[in-house]
């Protein structure tokens, strides 16, 4: 078996850093851990959930899509370059990864987004399995586990009470990966622990069946009196993809942007005659319920929710996706 | 096919004219011949583009002329919001950003050989227009056509050109109307609302297609009269509005329940509709 101990996650990063690879790991600042981009000296924290979503090194929140000079009475087009990194995501959490596959989905049916895939594309991702779940976490009731693989081009698995940490490559890119860290990896045994346990809190076909048949339901009403509307789920969600083009623009030039965009926004759907489909926070929790556990399923296969429990926690007002859906469950009993 | 989605080409403004107050037709050329070739490979009635102002952002409306006049592109629109305030302020010579077609298509190619039925209210004729300007330069493949076009007043009616030229022919049938109180003292047309002239012109169903578009009270009130001549859900045809960014299927902004008006759309028929959730609409 391939391993590394888990205190040595920093000279890993600084392998693959001096390979050429931009290393995004999970970093604590302030008493938060988030994923940002690894620099030497930075202790990785391999234990947390970060409050973001490894979704923001593929889909940046904002991102120059077009851009031009603006002269007297018009304008001309200007270059945008693409930037796609050679990076690698470590200690990705196995519910990051398997969005990552939802994420793929939307970017590529029919129209293929380039700038998303040139980054998917030089993007690794290395998860870490589970040992520990919290009360937000719910993998296993949208078809993950803890120590799932879908999505991860590496997987780091916990081994001998969370000393070592056991290195399997699942595709080329996580192969090319191992042998790019091979000076900081080394060959013996270990003690796999186990993975986290996180028992199903709902099914969520039966979920999504009883979504298909309940676009009205008084339902709806009672579950959204808390919503706040913030948007801070869509944000930190790994599979929330909603975005806004905007203009930007200076005296010299302007710069057309694609920045993140919520459905729990009321301006989301506002027609310029004044008309909003979506008019209240009840409509608007609703289609974030039901485009992940509905019209997602119906138009790519997979659910548009990989159980991370980021919106939950982050949640001012209480609101938790997980709890919604056991509610809609016994419902449909 | 280019995969920067979202960065539109350059469009140059041939001839701009006002329709109606606040509404207002560009001609568009392209600027480049392979942008030209490219998108009349793609462009089939019905299709919408986004049109831009740099600065002010990207609207979303019809293409409002056919394929058959693969040269350049026309649009109608009104002054609704920031974008198309800003449109509207340009003049020939000018250009803007244009990104499409996108969308789906009424499907002209099923209607050989029927009567056509096109009922538009106000602002709703441009998308319309596609479709009959396409039929017409293909009039020998097509049945009867009739036109019935409303607006609130007599000042509001758009293409007022070309609705002398249709009346004129005598291979469509075209009755306008306006609104009670409407009308010009030289007004040679109906005055009434849409659902009550349809009523009286009572057009047969008998392989006919209805194309319906306009103002929502509109299309309310007159689908009861269509149903009421015969027409059944498959065969009448409409289109959805929707806000949107993309217009490719990517900023989900657009759902409709489960449909994305704007991979989708924005061409229905009433019985796709009546299985979408009136609620999101
Ligand atoms: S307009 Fe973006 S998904 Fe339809």
């Amino acid at each position: 078996m391939k391993t590394i101990e888990t205190r040595r996650l920093p000279d890993l990063a600084q392998a693959l850093s001096a390979a050429g690879y931009c290393v995004v790991a999970p970093i604590e600042e302030g008493g938060v851990v988030r994923f940002r981009e690894w620099a030497p000296g930075l202790a990785i924290a391999p234990g947390a959930v970060p409050a973001n979503s490894s979704k923001d090194f593929l889909f940046p929140r904002s991102e120059v899509v077009a851009r031009f000079a603006l002269e007297p009475g018009g304008f001309s087009p200007a270059p945008v370059e693409r930037s796609a990194v050679k990076t690698v995501v470590l200690c990705a959490r196995p519910c990051d990864a398997a969005a990552l596959t939802a994420l793929d989905a939307v970017f590529n049916w029919d129209y293929r987004d380039g700038a998303y895939n040139a980054r998917r594309q030089a993007m690794t991702v290395v998860s870490l399995a589970c040992s520990k779940a919290d009360e937000h976490c719910f993998c296993t009731s949208v078809g993950g586990a803890p120590d799932g693989v879908a999505g991860a081009d590496a997987i780091l698995r916990p081994a001998d009470g969370g000393q070592l940490l056991v290195l399997d490559e699942l595709t080329e890119k996580g192969r090319a990966l191992a042998q790019a860290a091979a000076g900081t990896l080394s060959e013996g045994p270990a003690a796999l622990d186990a993975p986290a346990v996180l028992p199903r809190r709902f099914d969520s076909e039966a979920v999504g069946r009883w979504l298909a048949a309940n676009f009205e339901s008084p339902f709806w009403k009672e579950a959204a009196l808390a919503c706040l509307g913030c948007g801070a789920c869509a944000y930190a969600c790994p599979v929330c993809h909603c975005f806004d083009l905007q203009d930007e623009t200076d005296h010299a030039e302007c710069r057309r942007l694609r920045n993140w965009d919520s459905c729990g926004f009321g301006l989301f759907t506002l027609h310029a005659s004044g008309h909003n489909p979506r008019p209240d926070q009840s409509a608007r929790w609703r289609q974030r319920v039901m485009h992940k556990f509905s019209i997602y399923p119906q138009k790519f296969k997979t659910l548009a929710c990989t159980g991370c429990g980021r919106c939950s926690r982050l949640c001012q007002a209480g609101m938790a996706i997980a709890a919604t859906c056991e509610r809609i469950e016994a419902l449909g009993r | 096919m280019n995969d920067d989605l979202y960065k539109p080409f350059l469009m140059r403004i041939e001839t701009a004219r006002d329709e109606a107050p606040d509404v207002r037709t560009f001609r568009l050329k392209f600027a480049e011949e392979t942008e030209r070739a490219e998108f009349f490979q793609r462009y089939r009635v019905g299709m919408f583009g986004l049109y831009g102002v740099p600065g002010e952002g990207e609207s979303t409306f019809c293409v409002a002329s056919p394929p058959t006049r693969d040269g350049y592109i026309e649009c109608t629109f009104r002054k609704v919001g920031r974008v198309t305030q800003a449109l509207q302020e340009l003049e020939a010579g000018q250009a803007i950003t244009f990104r499409g077609p996108y969308g789906n298509h009424f499907p002209i190619e099923d209607w050989k050989g029927r009567d056509l039925l096109f009922i538009a209210g106000g602002i709703a004729l441009p998308p319309m227009r596609s479709v009959i300007w396409n039929i017409l330069d293909r009039r020998a493949e097509f049945g009867k056509v009739t036109v019935l076009y409303g607006a609130r007043t007599a000042a509001d009616l758009v293409y007022k050109d070309e609705l002398a030229d249709w009346a004129a022919r005598p291979d469509v049938t075209l009755v306008t109307t306006v609104d009670p109180g409407g009308q010009t003292p030289d007004w040679k047309g109906k005055v009434g609302f849409v659902p009550a002239v349809l009523k009286e012109l009572a057009p047969s169903a008998q392989n006919c297609v209805a194309v319906l578009c306009g103002p929502p009270i509109m299309i309310k009130l007159t689908l009861p009269v269509l149903a009421g001549l015969g027409f059944s859900a498959k065969d009448i045809y409409t289109t959805l509005e929707n806000r949107m960014k993309c217009g490719v299927g990517k900023c989900g902004r657009c759902n409709v329940g489960s449909v994305y008006v704007c991979k989708d759309g924005p061409v229905f028929t009433l019985e796709d509709i009546s299985r979408l959730p009136a609620g999101d609409m």
